[in-house]
């Protein structure tokens, strides 16, 4: 090897390299790790999804079909999941925005006593395993009269409900495990929001006269607004994907009359238990556009594209 | 350049890292009976390959199971030195294994040599080309000596590939306390129509329920239409669960409820927390169920513990089935074994010998699918099953062994099931609907949706 020449020809290259690449390549560099992570686990499932939803997929028998994939969505329990999901995302909205905003305000407010305790105790649900949470929450909405919703609704007269087997009533239990399961997290997102609220606005408005409600309504709600944009999006998310809350109340065979068939739930009922996976892949396609333009429908609403004035 | 140089180090080491991550798996899943340190020196040609044991990965999602297996691949062991075995017996859980397996399957890497397949998930494993072993040469032997029904269960076009691990005859489960105090002897109850007239006995008498039918489940009307050769699916995947002997059977099993002989189980199926706690405390005097459901009453409603007897499900007509085989596992060889030989050798001692099948009852308290043990002296002996019902189980058994009238699992099986379960019957038992109306209305759907 002739040493001298390559040490030569490495100081030039470094020089070149240094000037050209230095500054334009670090960045690619940095985002590399999630470039690829993100052409390996998002992409490529994406993609190939896109193309087995034209597929039927079977051990050594797979053969594109055409549209006849799409065509088999046009049926009762696809419209039951969508209608489900829809109405589970509805309902976790209503719940899981105006209740988190309003208890991180308590918990924020400097009168509040043992704020850190209530913080954790209402952050620890989200770091519970769902399956346990689900199995519990099972028995809380059991249909016997010793059951715990059952035994508190007998204290207002009510009778004894079957929680799991009407479509009403399982709505409710699933948007009371979501509550419990996520109210601590949208309390975190508010509170990080509220923390960066100056408090000078507050003062301010002291002086000007301005009472509890009014602050609440003119100062803390617009300047959450970003984040109440961010909560609402994810929450959207949540509710289309939800799956383990339904598969934990009525296990993998099913619900009765598909009460507590969602989307995912349907993707894995015909991917997995029917070993339909080319069909499979067409439902979480259809997901997949159907909370794009859920959520784009919904951030334009919000004015999320609106440029700041 | 030097700082560069390390970032781009520092990330072909992390990506090294991550894929060999991904080849590790693979190895682990396929590893290669010559892989271990021993190898090297068997294939040196001077050492016997004797003491080298064959390494079987085996899934399954129940753990009796897997200890089942650890048993006999241990009995196995002591019986052929020449052919050792060391079982991976794994035990993951329900879902999750059969979607595993598939996937496997589907994808011609990571599957097990040998897998338990549970009944209404074998036909997804019937689809496409197969990639089960057939096992024709270790079944046919056998079939005088089985239950015949447990193993067409899993074959396709006259290729067997699996073998259950018991019958799951279904059986009356009577409260004899219940019984006595309404003076009825359940052994008077020959005939559904029977269980009418002393149904009502007793639910007069004890002011509760006779019988009990699941309310979103398939284990009371699957069997009572077995009795009578019907069943919901027919042996070419058509959907016959409108046939007229199970509309019969439900408006039947219907009538009894609207008449409080009969009631819908708590927790609207008979294997659950709810259905257990009310049988526990006396809630109903009988039920029907599967043998395997023996251990739910041993593990799960201790305070029934000597109370309880075991006799044969009543029948439709004199001389008619008084029993129905129900729910079952299969265990299969994927095509992915290396060594398929030792495989099949055994799963044949474990599912079809003598002493396999002995064991079936005395580690899993289940029903063998080879009849003569039935009668054998190590079934009497006592256990927690006879200390729980008594010495005669296998008495009520031997009595009703030709009486199960085989089912039929095909590809269309499991939406047909979904149906029975989430539609038809909570339709009929949870909001009273008409049976003949909501079981042909689901039909016509389910022959929409399958073709069949």
């Amino acid at each position: 090897m002739n040493a001298g020449k390559q040490v030569q020809y490495g100081q030039s290259r470094a020089v070149r390299t240094r000037k050209i690449n230095g500054q334009k390549l670090a960045p690619y560099l940095f985002i590399l790790p999630f470039i690829l992570s993100f052409l390996i686990f998002f992409s490529y499932p994406l993609l190939n999804a896109i193309l087995m939803s034209f597929q039927r997929v079977l051990p050594g028998d797979v053969a594109f079909i055409g549209l006849d994939n799409y065509k088999k969505l046009l049926n009762p329990d696809f419209y039951k999941a969508l209608l489900n999901s829809t109405r589970y995302t509805f309902w976790t909205l209503l719940v899981l925005i105006p209740l988190p905003l309003l208890l991180a305000v308590f918990l924020n407010a400097k009168l509040m006593r043992a704020r850190n305790f209530f913080r954790a105790s209402l952050f620890i649900p989200a770091l519970t395993s769902i399956v346990v949470a689900g199995i519990i929450f099972r028995l809380i909405f059991s249909e016997l009269d010793g059951a715990i919703m059952n035994s508190f609704i007998s204290w207002f007269g009510f009778d004894s409900q079957k929680w799991l087997l009407s479509s009403s009533l399982s709505m409710v239990a699933l948007v009371v495990l979501a509550t419990w399961r996520w109210a601590g997290i949208n309390i975190l997102y508010f509170l990080s929001a509220l923390q960066s609220i100056p408090n000078e606005l507050y003062e301010s408005a002291d002086i000007d006269g301005a009472g509890t409600l009014n602050k609440f309504w003119k100062i803390t709600v617009p300047l959450l607004r970003p984040i109440t944009i961010y909560v609402f999006t994810i929450t959207i998310y949540g509710g289309y994907a939800m799956f383990t809350e339904s598969f934990m109340l009525w296990g993998s065979r099913g619900s009765p009359q598909n009460i507590g068939l969602t989307m995912v739930g349907y993707i894995y009922q015909q991917g997995f238990q029917y070993f339909d996976l080319g069909f499979g892949s067409t439902i979480g396609i259809t997901l997949l556009a159907i909370t794009l333009l859920v959520s784009m429908l919904q951030l334009n609403v919000l004015g999320f594209f609106k440029k700041e004035d | 350049m030097r700082k560069m140089g390390l970032g781009l180090t520092a990330l072909f080491l992390v990506l090294t890292m991550a894929l060999t991550a991904c080849s590790s798996t693979n190895n682990g899943t396929n590893v290669k009976p010559s892989a271990s340190p021993a190898g090297t020196k068997a294939e040196g040609g001077e050492a016997p390959p004797a003491a080298e044991p064959t390494k079987l990965t085996l899934w399954t999602f129940v753990q009796q199971h897997a200890d089942f297996y650890n048993f006999m691949a241990a009995e196995w062991n002591k019986g052929n030195p020449d052919q050792q075995i060391e079982l991976d017996a794994q035990n993951i859980p329900y879902d999750d294994m059969h979607t595993r397996l598939l996937l496997a399957l589907q994808s011609g890497k990571g599957a097990p040599d040998l897998v338990d397949i549970e009944q209404s998930k074998f036909p997804n494993f019937m689809k496409g080309d197969v990639q089960l072993v057939e096992l024709n040469d270790i079944v046919e032997p056998e079939i005088p000596n089985i239950v015949k029904s447990r193993v067409e269960i899993y074959s396709k076009d006259g290729k067997y590939y699996g073998v259950d691990l018991h019958v799951g005859a279904t059986v009356m489960y009577y409260n004899k306390e219940l019984m006595d105090k309404a003076g009825v002897n359940p052994d008077d109850i020959k005939l559904w129509s029977d269980v009418e007239t002393y149904g009502k006995t007793v639910a007069e008498k004890t002011g509760v329920p006779f019988i009990t039918f699941e309310g979103s489940g398939n284990w009371s009307w699957w069997p009572a239409i077995n009795q009578m050769k019907s069943d919901q699916v027919g042996p070419d995947g058509e959907i016959t669960v409108d046939d007229p002997r199970n509309i019969q059977a439900m408006t039947f099993f219907k009538k009894l409820v609207d008449e409080k002989i009969a009631a819908v189980s708590p927790g609207t199926g008979h294997d659950t927390p709810e259905y257990k706690a009310f049988m526990n405390g006396g809630g109903a005097a009988a039920v029907f169920m599967p043998f395997w459901f023996m251990n739910r009453f041993t593990d799960e409603m201790p305070d029934l513990k000597g109370k309880m007897i075991i006799r044969p499900m009543p029948a439709w007509e004199e001389g008619g089935n008084r029993s129905a085989g129900m729910g079952g596992t299969g265990l299969s060889i994927t095509n992915q074994t290396k060594a398929l030989e030792l495989s099949k050798k055994f799963l044949a001692y474990a599912k079809l010998s003598k002493e396999g099948n002995i064991q079936v009852w005395k580690q899993l308290g289940m029903d063998p699918i080879r009849t003569e043990v039935w009668s054998d002296p190590a079934m009497s002996e006592p256990n927690k099953f006879t200390d729980y019902f008594g010495t005669d189980i296998f008495a009520t058994l031997t009595e009703i062994k030709d009486e199960i009238y085989p089912v039929n699992i095909r590809e269309t099986s499991p939406k047909v099931f979904d149906a029975v379960r989430n539609e038809i019957v909570p339709k009929i038992f949870q909001f009273g609907e008409d049976p003949e109306t909501v079981i042909k209305k689901a039909a016509e759907a389910l022959r929409k949706d399958t073709g069949k």
